[in-house]
């Protein structure tokens, strides 16, 4: 292994513009003659719009103009859209309301939009924006999507009976009902995943320059995936061809899904651009963050585990209703369908398995995929079944898993995934040893000495990463292909430029995937730059999200590296006056096999551009390959988490003392990146078991709008971690990498939950298990006393 | 945020001059309570005047039996004074448990206490002290300068120039943190001068710092975590919000009041 290659623990490049504050963010980008878009939103969660009178707000100092959703109708903005078809059981497409940039009709959740002002700074927006007067006619609301089918329901948007999108289902019922009657025992489970604000830490932002002269517009955004942002923009919004289109993601503050959809703030900024003839930037502040960005999670699901008399898993059958907010999201309709329940059988082998998934609408933010998107959702589900059956039976928790493992593979589960490799129980005793699960016994004693009951979670978890074949995904609705591109440009003098279509947004692109570059060609890591963010310059990709940069992005540099590599190698035999079929190339030197005779990289790469060794009739000149990749599977990361915490009795308050995370994610390119994404992973699945939790009021007024009541996890409430790896590679991609993005934050609230529910002795406590829900669940224990 | 008009005096006298010729203008300490609300457009002050120029407004002094600590005198200052923490640690922790560096850099007594957050940290100390803030008009007792949420006995363009605490032999005091914005869910603080048994709550009471007198009688045998064992505080009037509900609120009153006790003992 070289220093800077493949497995180097190499320090971001990246980081010293972010931590000396010269980052370019979309917000630092200024154009001559800038003006700012601040939006009027509703203060309602339901109402008709009856008028909006803009014409004070016109007048107020600084004011260019004041758009309202009418004139976006009359301009034939086209509306947003859910780009994943999901059928229903009985054939019907999903329910897609209409959703406008701007409402001109009718609100409804809390911060929709309904005018925009341009004006020549902030605080003069803000200034005529509070003169535009809205007449609303408020109508009831429903926030909670157990109640949103209610026959007295509010009806949220025309058409669409009992606020209902889809009832899609997967599995075959007859077979897990004849299961479940024939089972032993049955763990029933009703649960809920907590809604989850994504507080990426920088906020959304968009700037968009329409240029008069050429009759181009150019978005820059804060996106996880520019090329996709100008496909919806141009080709479903109808904002301008997509050639007349530049989109540019510049460096991005955190993404964690919420900033893989198109929003309605930055088609309005693209649109008035246009009307008013000036750049037009928008900066979301922190509130409006809370009440607009899409939203994660948000599930309520009844399930049950069948299991014989020797706990082996004969069927499980899951129930659930996603809470998809009051609009459809980009890939909203896909989360709750197919990256949850194709993850429900776990690590184990479950020979069959049936879930039905009600989407319904309310009337709160939008939700959609937010860090693991889905399979967060499924882990729980299955996690905290098979603990609480293992509790039930009798049986130790680990054992029980222990039974159910697949452990021959490639294995076809009953829900569409077929996982190609893995090793399970390997994971799980390499965390049980460096969790020193043998002395936890002593410890819970010791710990209750001190008035603490402490408890021990597992959490073995399998995820889909690398989404995914095109194909595939096609046959499920996606709206797009899931490959990825990647251009390598080696310049004359040896140096190397990789456009890629994946994004980074935090993941450390820049750094991994010049490794690649240094270890396949043999040069230093400083003569390899990444390019990505920019629709003029990338040719097209699809961007980063659910783990697949590593996987589909570095495969695609993969394919591009190997062309590089035939046609240098053409280049080198006219040099070295050999057969082609001589040359070898090894360490950034190409070698006449079986002879001395050799040309390094560099030289190579300036003959490749001088070409005065060869004529054109022999070969092209220059040193530039493409490649598009289309993955042949999906990857399935997976491994075992244990959390070990102590509850004080008296106060409820959970203290997590020590965190084992043992992950398998194929080949690693950079261990400290990946430490550090698996940390962070935790850190926000910690965050959604202990703390984190979006409520809406009975108004659908969002309770947790700020900082001062959504609690964030903070550093100080995390231990550090206990880190390891077993390694399987995948044979789905040619690094034999699984993705590392994901698996903490999927992984660990069923650990920790699995830990409070084991320390506490009930299994009746939901996330988030705040210090005050976990001592109102001691409360109705009757106050165990610490033995 | 709202336009303003922006005044720097250098001395109370002129402080008071401009609140007085500025009937809704504000003073601004650190501006870490006021500033947040001025940028969500829920305060719209027409001018602020700006204590950081007006001399002799910081400082920890002890004077006498009582440490005398200037209304400027930002958070972090107060927890690092080395005076205080030599005759009343139990002080000094409570700015220390305020916020984050960022905060207790910026953030002052004068305030914090002014504009007496029923969740906020120092009025507890206040009240759990039996500590009096002195005012460029008068000198106000803890037990009298409270009212309830948000509200205190200052008058109109009323100036806390500092607050002085008496010195008790024993003192502590025990926070159990807001989740989400690391205030007080609940605090406690309690002390000892000779007869004078304090025990002051912030963060749960609906009417803002409050004193547990069953506690206090009960203190006055013996000030030890034993005397209140068991004893427990009605949950009524406390308040009830996602965080926490009144009866947790309560409990937690009883829990800390103890942990407090068994603090100021060691
Ligand atoms: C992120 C964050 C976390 C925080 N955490 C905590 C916490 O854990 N515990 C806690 O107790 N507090 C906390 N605070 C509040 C913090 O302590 C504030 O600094 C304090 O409450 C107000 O003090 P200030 O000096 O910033 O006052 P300012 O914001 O400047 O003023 C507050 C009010 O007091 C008035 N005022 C200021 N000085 C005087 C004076 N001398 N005489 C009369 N009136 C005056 C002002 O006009 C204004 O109305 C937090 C604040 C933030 C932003």
């Amino acid at each position: 292994m070289s220093a800077t290659g493949i497995g180097a623990p190499v320090r971001r490049k990246e980081d010293f513009r972010f931590i000396t504050g010269q980052g370019q963010y979309t917000d630092d980008v200024t154009r001559p003659g800038e003006t700012r878009a601040v939006f009027v939103r509703s203060p309602h969660a339901h109402a008709n719009i009856k008028s909006i009178d803009v014409s004070a707000a016109k007048t107020m100092p600084g004011v260019i103009d004041v758009l309202t959703g009418a004139q976006l109708a009359t301009d034939k903005i086209g509306n947003l859209i859910c780009g994943w078809m999901i059928h229903s059981k009985d054939g019907s497409p999903m329910k897609m309301a209409a959703h406008p940039a701007l409402a001109a009709t009718k609100v409804n959740c809390v911060g929709d939009a309904v005018a925009v002002v341009i004006a020549e700074t902030v605080a003069q927006g803000k200034d005529a924006a509070e003169k535009v007067k809205v007449d609303y006619e408020v109508l009831p609301a429903v926030v909670d999507p157990a109640k949103a089918q209610a026959k007295d329901a509010p009806q949220i948007h025309p058409d669409i009976a009992n606020n209902t999108i889809y009832q899609w289902h997967l599995g075959e019922k007859k077979d897990v009902d004849a299961a479940f009657a024939a089972a032993k025992h049955v763990t029933k489970l009703d649960i809920v995943n907590n809604r989850l604000v994504p507080n990426a830490m920088e906020p959304r932002a968009a700037l968009a320059d329409y240029d008069a002269g050429t009759d181009n517009l150019t978005l820059w955004n804060t996106s996880q995936n520019p090329h996709v942002a100008r496909l919806v923009i141009s080709a479903f919004i109808g904002m301008a061809p997509e050639h007349k289109l530049r989109v540019i993601a510049p460096d991005v503050g955190g993404g964690f899904g919420s900033k893989i959809f198109i929003y309605p703030e930055e088609v309005v900024c693209l649109w008035a651009s246009r009307k008013v003839k000036r750049p037009v930037k928008w900066t979301s502040d922190r509130s409006e963050a809370f009440l607009t960005d899409a939203h994660g999670r948000d599930h309520v699901t009844h399930a049950e585990l069948a299991l014989d008399a020797n706990g082996k898993i004969l069927a499980l059958r899951a129930k659930t209703i996603a809470n998809l907010g009051a609009y459809m999201s980009t890939f909203s309709s896909s989360v709750p369908t197919y990256l949850y329940a194709t993850l429900l059988s776990g690590q184990y082998n479950i020979p069959s398995i049936y879930c039905e998934v009600d989407a319904v609408y309310t009337n709160t933010a939008p939700v959609d995929a937010y860090r693991g998107a889905g399979r967060p959702e499924a882990t729980f589900v299955v996690e905290r079944l098979v603990e609480v059956a293992a509790r039930q039976m009798g049986i130790d928790p680990a054992d029980l898993r222990r039974r159910n493992f697949i452990t021959a593979f490639p294995h076809q589960t009953p829900v569409i995934m077929a996982y190609d490799g893995g090793d399970y129980n390997a994971s799980l005793k390499k965390a049980m040893e460096m969790a020193d699960v043998k002395g936890f016994a002593k410890r819970k004693r010791d710990a209750a000495r001190n008035g603490k009951l402490r408890g021990l979670g597992y959490s073995t978890y399998i995820e889909a990463c690398g989404i995914a074949p095109s194909q595939a995904v096609g046959s499920l609705g996606a709206g797009v292909g899931l490959w990825e591109s990647a251009e390598v440009r080696v310049n004359p003098t040896g140096s190397v430029e990789v456009l890629t279509g994946s994004h980074a947004h935090g993941q450390g692109h820049e750094t991994t995937f010049a490794q690649l570059v240094s270890e396949r060609l043999g040069i230093p890591i400083e003569n390899v730059s990444i390019v990505h963010g920019d629709t003029d310059k990338v040719q097209f990709g699809m961007g980063t999200y659910g783990s697949r940069s590593g996987a589909v992005g570095m495969s695609a540099i993969v394919k591009a590296l190997d062309k590089i590599e035939i046609k240098a190698k053409k280049v080198a035999a006219f040099m070295l006056e050999a057969a082609e079929g001589d040359i070898e190339f090894k360490d950034g030197k190409f070698t006449v096999a079986g002879t001395d005779k050799s040309a390094a990289f560099g030289d190579v790469a300036l003959n490749a551009y001088i070409a005065h060794k060869f004529t054109g009739a022999e070969l092209e000149p220059g040193l530039k390959e493409t490649s598009f990749y289309d993955p042949t599977n999906f990857t399935f990361p997976a491994g075992c988490h244990i959390c070990e915490l102590d509850v004080d009795i008296e106060t409820g308050k959970v203290d997590i003392v020590n965190w084992t995370a043992v992950d398998d994610f194929g080949t690693i390119i950079n261990p400290m990146i990946v430490e550090g994404q698996v940390h962070g992973g935790i850190a926000q699945g910690v965050g959604q078991a202990l703390m984190e939790g979006a409520y809406y009021d009975a108004n659908g007024q969002l309770v947790t709008g700020s900082m001062m009541d959504y609690t964030m996890p903070r550093a100080h409430d995390l231990p550090s971690f206990h880190v390891g790896l077993t390694e399987t590679k995948s044979p789905s991609n040619p690094l034999g990498m699984k993705g590392c993005g994901e698996a903490g934050a999927i992984a660990s609230p069923a650990a920790v939950i699995n830990a409070i529910t084991d320390a506490i002795g009930t299994e009746n406590i939901a996330m988030p298990a705040t210090a005050s829900a976990v001592w109102t669940a001691l409360q109705k224990l009757q106050a165990p006393k610490a033995a | 945020m709202y336009n303003f008009t922006f005044h720097r005096p250098t001395t109370v006298r002129q402080a008071a001059g401009l609140l007085a010729r500025n009937p809704d203008g504000k003073l601004l300490a650190g501006g870490h309570s006021l500033l947040p609300v001025m940028k969500q457009r829920l305060a719209q002050p027409s001018a602020i005047v700006d204590l950081s120029l007006v001399e002799g407004l910081s400082g920890v002094e002890l004077k006498g039996r009582s440490v005398s600590i200037g209304a400027m005198t930002r958070h972090a200052d107060v927890a690092n004074s080395q005076v205080l923490k030599d005759v009343m640690p139990g002080l000094a922790s409570v700015p220390g448990s305020i916020g984050d560096p960022q905060v207790r850099n910026r953030g002052t007594i004068g305030g914090s206490i002014a504009n007496n957050d029923p969740n906020a940290d120092y009025p507890a100390a206040c009240l759990g002290l039996g500590a009096t803030i002195i005012t460029n008009k008068r000198r106000i007792a803890a037990d009298d300068f409270f009212t309830g949420m948000f509200s205190t006995a200052l008058e109109e363009g009323e100036i806390i120039v500092r607050v002085s605490f008496p010195v008790a032999k024993k003192a502590a005091y025990e926070k159990f943190k807001h989740p989400a914005s690391g205030f007080a869910l609940v605090g406690v603080f309690v002390s000892k001068r000779g007869p004078d048994i304090r025990v002051a709550v912030t963060g749960a009471g609906s009417n803002g710092v409050f004193r547990v007198t069953s506690f206090e009688e009960a203190l006055k045998k013996r000030f030890a975590a034993k005397s209140i064992e068991g004893m427990t505080i009605p949950a009524t009037g406390m308040n009830s919000d996602i965080h926490a509900s009144p009866e947790y609120r309560a409990h937690l009153v009883a829990v800390l009041a103890r942990r407090a006790l068994a603090k100021a003992n060691a």
